[in-house]
Parts: C-alpha cells; structure tokens; sequence
C-alpha cells in the first residue's frame, strides 16, 4: 500500500470519532455484513462516517491492507480498529461495545 | 490444468490442522448470496466457521480472527469473498 492511501486512512479514522468502511452508504448499504453494522450503530444512535468502498477500488484494497483484515466492513472507533460484522455484533450484544463508547467518551444511547 | 481442492475442502484441511479444534461447523452459505456482490457462481464464496479451539485462549477477538484469516489467504485470493467467523477458547 502506498504512503498516500495510509495517510488517507489514518487522517480519516483520526478526524473522526467512528468511521465504518463498508459496501454501500448508511442510507443504502450493499451489502448484509455491513448493513448489520450500521443497525447496531443506529440503535445506538452513534454518529459515524460512512466510506463506501465501493466507489473507490483503491481504498477498497486500501483498508484490507491497512488493518491486515482480507474483508469489508472494518469498523475504526477513535483511531483504533475494532472488527467486522462477527465483531461487532458480539460485542454489541455483550455490552462491550456500549463500554468500549463509554470508556472512549463517544456519545450514544444505550436504548437496552 | 491443475486440480486444487475446492474452497470448502482446504478451509477444512487447513483450519484441522492448524487449531485441533475441539468443536468444527462449517457451513457453505454461498447460495444465500446468490447474485450478490462477490458471488463468482462457483457457490464456494460465503461460508460460516464455527470453531473452539484452545489456540484462542488468550487472544483477543481481533487476534483470534487474524489468525483465520492469515491461514486462509490462498482462499480469499481464490474467490473465498465471505467467512462469517465464531471463534472460542474451550
């Protein structure tokens, strides 16, 4: 990968506070693994950056390289890589994930 | 022309040999993503693996699934496109 997609990545996932590289956008994902993502993430009302990889082959091979993860969606929460879709469901349904926001000052609603 | 085992075949091979999983489930979900983005019409694209392993005690979620996808990367380079991952320690 080259020094400008790294840069690219690390500068997005360091502006923003949660950032889901996914198929699709938020309003119309592309794809059931990432439109799982974005449920959790809008039940808990958590405001993210979508980056549909879809619309640019590079970052599309681009974040795969970044994470050393061969699939999409990759889901980054204060600069830091959190998972895929397995990932993130297990751990939105054991809590950790609400705890891992909380811990990170990321505001959200915990509706359970 | 080279015969190379099917997907499913070496994910099974190859995730036996590496974990000695005390618990195996693999299951092809390719005809659920028929026609879906990534589905190359070879039905050996999306699975689900359900493994207990004690090479996992200790690691971390991401670490766990790394260590799955390192093994399998020959895989996804051949058209694996989805593996639905349920990794545990015994």
């Amino acid at each position: 990968m080259n020094n400008v997609m790294f840069d690219r990545i690390k500068k997005e996932i360091s502006d923003n506070d949660v950032v889901l590289y996914m198929k699709g956008n938020a309003v119309f994902p592309q794809c059931g693994f990432s439109a799982a993502v974005v449920q959790i993430l809008t039940i808990l009302q958590v405001p993210f950056k979508d980056v549909d990889v879809l619309q640019d082959s590079e970052i599309r091979q681009g974040i795969k390289d970044f994470a050393s993860w061969p699939t999409i969606p990759q889901l980054y929460i204060k600069g830091e890589f959190i998972g895929g879709c397995d990932i993130v469901r297990e751990m939105y349904e054991t809590g950790e994930l609400q705890a891992f926001l909380r811990e990170k000052n990321v505001p959200f609603q915990d509706a359970a | 022309m080279t015969i190379q085992p099917d997907i499913e075949q070496s994910i099974e091979a190859k995730i036996k040999a590496a974990f000695n999983p005390l618990s195996f489930r693999l299951v092809n979900e390719s005809g659920k993503h028929k026609g879906h983005a990534g589905d190359d019409g070879t039905g050996q694209t999306h699975f689900r693996l359900e493994i207990v392993s004690a090479a996992f005690a200790g690691k971390t979620r991401v670490e766990s699934q790394r260590m799955v996808y390192g093994l399998l990367d020959e895989e996804f380079k051949r058209g694996l496109h989805a593996l639905a991952l349920k990794l545990s320690a015994p």
